[in-house]
């Protein structure tokens, strides 16, 4: 069976890896995926299952080729950090690898030092935490490469910890490490995590994640920070334009190919120009400004959950606010939706799903995990996955 | 390769051969691990030699063990990574009796015995818990906090109140981490012992001020203000306000919490100096362990010995920033520059900072003289 998986993944990679959710808010960056709908989720379903996990953890699961990848950090210091894979199938882990912080540890109590999500190109998996330590491994485990990026700049830190989940461009690992004493942003070779550029970035606590805009040779990447946008060549880190009216230091833009939503001023629509190296901003709205967590697209469609837990629905393409609905709080994780359905986990650890439609929200119904959560889900064919400190959850259809 | 970068791979090959018994061909396959630098320098080796360094066999896993004394801790972690994957594979055949007695020679590095330790935790459980105990006055303070937890653990279950005060006050002693010695200080407050924490983590308490100097814009972090330049107490400062001078301060707060407004008011864009003597009996290596939630900088003898530009991000905490430093036999002068920013909301109000100062092993060095002269 193995064998015949391993053939399958060397005839039809692109295949396979329509169903993987290789980063932080799965395949475009968004929390949105092609994926029609997921419905009747159940705990309690015949393929369900909850692994345990050690220490603490809120960065979100990824899944590649089968297998589910994930990091966690413990310790009375946080400074053992924990890369774990299992299967998808049945939840058994498969390998674990431990290292230790070269980083900086001390951090809010809310967060922890396993707060970053994993990325991979499907053939490595990378995983950056708030020491801004960062490991490259094969996907049977093995070390590629690794980085101390505060062994290397001791003032890059937040006291309160970072959260900036890495992407992945053209071979180009990218990964924010912006704060208020040493901020700078740096594209490491995925080969062999030399640094191919590192650039000075505006002093700030900043826990936004890079976001990709666009598909192959022009892709760039969204930086956000304080200041607002700065699209620029994966490649070199060399700028392509930018937008300075400032940005949310929390939650994160979103891509919907050449547009970008960033939360500044409520919510902007920014549309990249053919040109490459130009913008225009197709709309704002104050009224569409996101709490913690990012805003996700479904279809043609922006959500956005504010800090009073108000879901409002609008059009990406004009910002027109669709309807407005009250969910459950508080929100720290990001929702993630398929073309018919939201699914967002409140602190609390009750999981709302939400049919969409042009008119309207309606819960359709509900899981309780009983445990605080405060991850962002990642979605597969048929499952939901999502963490909490201690647990790692396949939530499938019935 | 730098030139010095050369001479430094002579000198890990030297003091490897010193400290290993190692096979030439194992030693070959580790060092690229052991040359691994910042920035990435090192990486590409590294990987060159990765398929073969995790196909070594159980044997040489001392060896590993030996070169992670010699490596930096990015070396360290790749070198993790070599020993996981060479025990996952040779479950049996773990050199146990000799990673038992890398961990007892104390004269190897902490991290690296804490990697032997978890070693025979994993595939040895019985063996690792009694070598517990004798971590107790260990130098390796990750070594020590574990045999300290096995007394905090006694106690915490102890029914008798004269057990659990003798169980707690050998914790106190023992314990070199601050949650350990507050857990242990708390219990026995609670039971009407007296404890001075202050004496026992050997914090400053006795300093001398100037100030305020401005910060408006947050500039005055880089300015260079007289006080940097000038160490005699006596004399007299430009400061925003005037003429000012040094005046003494110290603090009865236990955990040496020394609140600037107290000294200046709650004033907004300012910064302020500190300094203190500190008696040291010889030349030692020291860890200055400083807490503040203020920008700061530290220079111990004149030279800077750290320096954070960040504002409130989290609350002040004792050993918040562990800086290694030189305690030169006789006088030492510490000199720190603390900043205030503009923020005006409430949980911005504080313009604070600790320090104590101990040995490698977190034991407290007390300096000879405890007031600033």
């Amino acid at each position: 069976m193995k064998a015949f998986f391993s053939l399958l993944i060397l005839l039809f990679p692109p295949l396979l890896l329509s169903a993987d959710w290789l980063n932080f808010r799965g395949p475009q960056g968004n929390g949105g995926t092609s994926i029609t709908s997921i419905t009747q989720l159940a705990i309690d379903s015949k393929h369900s299952w909850k692994s345990e996990l050690p220490g603490r953890g809120l960065s979100s699961p990824i899944l590649v080729s089968g297998q589910i990848f994930l990091t966690s950090s413990s310790g009375p210091k946080q400074d053992t950090l924990h890369i774990l894979c299992f299967l998808q199938e049945n939840g058994n882990l498969i390998w674990e690898r431990k290292f230790k912080a070269t980083g900086r540890t001390i951090c809010h109590e809310k967060t922890c030092i396993a707060a970053p999500t994993m990325v991979s190109d499907g053939k490595v998996v990378v995983a950056q935490f708030s020491s801004n330590d960062i490991f490259c491994l094969d996907l049977k485990g093995d070390l590629v490469w690794l980085r101390g990026l505060t062994h290397d700049f001791p003032n890059a830190a937040n006291g309160l910890g970072m959260s900036s989940s890495p992407v992945i461009s053209k071979g180009v690992l990218i990964a924010q490490v912006e704060n208020d004493a040493d901020s700078f942003t740096t594209g490491i070779n995925l080969n062999n995590g030399e640094t191919i550029w590192k650039n000075e970035r505006p002093k700030g606590a900043n826990w936004t994640s890079p976001v990709l805009l666009g598909l192959g040779p022009t892709q760039k990447v969204a930086l956000q920070s304080l200041k607002g946008i700065s699209i620029i060549n994966p490649s070199t880190g060399e700028e392509f334009w930018d937008y300075q009216d400032g940005a949310s230091t929390i939650p994160s833009s979103t891509p919907v190919q050449d547009i970008l939503l960033v939360p500044s001023n409520g919510l902007t629509a920014l549309k990249s120009l053919p040109d490459g190296n130009s913008h225009t901003q197709l709309w704002q709205d104050n009224k569409l400004g996101p709490g913690t967590g990012s805003p996700v697209i479904s279809g043609d469609r922006i959500l956005v959950i504010n800090k009073a837990n108000v879901l409002t629905c609008a059009k990406v393409e004009t910002g027109e606010i669709l309807w407005r609905m009250r969910i459950k709080g508080p929100a720290s994780g990001s929702p993630v939706a398929t073309i018919s359905h939201l699914y967002f986990f409140n602190e609390d650890g009750l999981g709302q799903i939400i049919k969409l439609t042009d008119k309207e929200g309606e819960i359709v119904s509900t899981i309780e995990l009983e445990e605080t959560i405060l991850c962002t889900p990642a979605l597969a064919e048929t499952a939901l996955f999502i963490r909490s400190d201690k647990h790692l959850w396949k939530i499938s259809q019935n | 390769m730098t030139n010095k970068f050369l001479h430094l791979s002579c000198l890990f090959l030297f003091l490897f051969e010193l400290h290993s018994k190692s096979s030439p061909t194992s030693r070959k396959l580790i060092q690229p691990l052991i040359n691994i630098q910042s920035q990435g320098e090192g990486n590409k080796e590294a990987i060159e030699s990765w398929s073969e360094i995790s196909q070594l066999p159980a044997s040489a896993i001392p060896d590993l063990l030996n070169a992670m004394n010699l490596a930096n801790n990015l070396g360290d972690n790749w070198i993790r990574a070599a020993l996981n994957k060479i025990c996952e594979k040779n479950i049996k055949s773990i050199p146990i009796k000799e990673i038992i007695k890398f961990v007892n020679n104390v004269s190897n590095q902490g991290d690296a015995r804490q990697m032997a330790f978890q070693i025979i935790q994993t595939y040895k459980p019985q063996r690792a818990d009694k070598l517990i105990p004798t971590f107790i006055d260990d130098p390796a303070p990750v070594l020590r906090r574990e045999a300290v937890e096995m007394i905090l653990k006694q106690a915490r279950k102890a029914d008798l109140e004269s057990e659990k005060i003798k169980l707690f006050s050998k914790a106190l002693q023992k314990a070199r981490e601050v949650d350990q010695i507050q857990e242990a200080s708390n219990q026995l407050k609670e039971t009407g012992q007296k404890i001075n924490l202050t004496r026992l983590m050997g914090f400053l308490i006795n300093w001398r001020t100037i100030g305020p100097f401005d910060n408006s814009g947050r500039k005055g972090f880089s300015a260079l203000y007289s006080p940097e330049k000038e160490r005699d107490f006596n004399a007299q400062h430009d400061g925003m306000d005037g003429t000012i001078s040094w005046k003494k301060f110290s603090t009865e707060d236990e955990l040496g919490m020394l609140d600037l407004n107290k000294q200046y008011g709650e004033i907004k864009e300012v910064c302020a100096y500190a300094q203190t003597t500190f008696n040291s009996k010889s030349e030692q290596l020291a860890h200055f362990r400083i807490g503040s939630k203020n920008a700061w900088k530290m220079w111990v003898n004149g030279k800077l010995l750290f320096a954070r530009d960040e504002y409130h991000r989290g609350i002040t905490r004792i050993d918040q920033f562990v800086i290694e430093g030189i305690l030169q036999k006789g006088t030492n002068r510490v000199l720190l520059k603390i900043c205030q920013n503009e923020q005006t909301q409430s949980w911005t109000k504080q313009w604070e900072f600790n320090l104590r100062i101990t040995d490698p092993s977190g034991t407290a060095i007390h300096s000879s003289n405890s007031v600033s002269k």
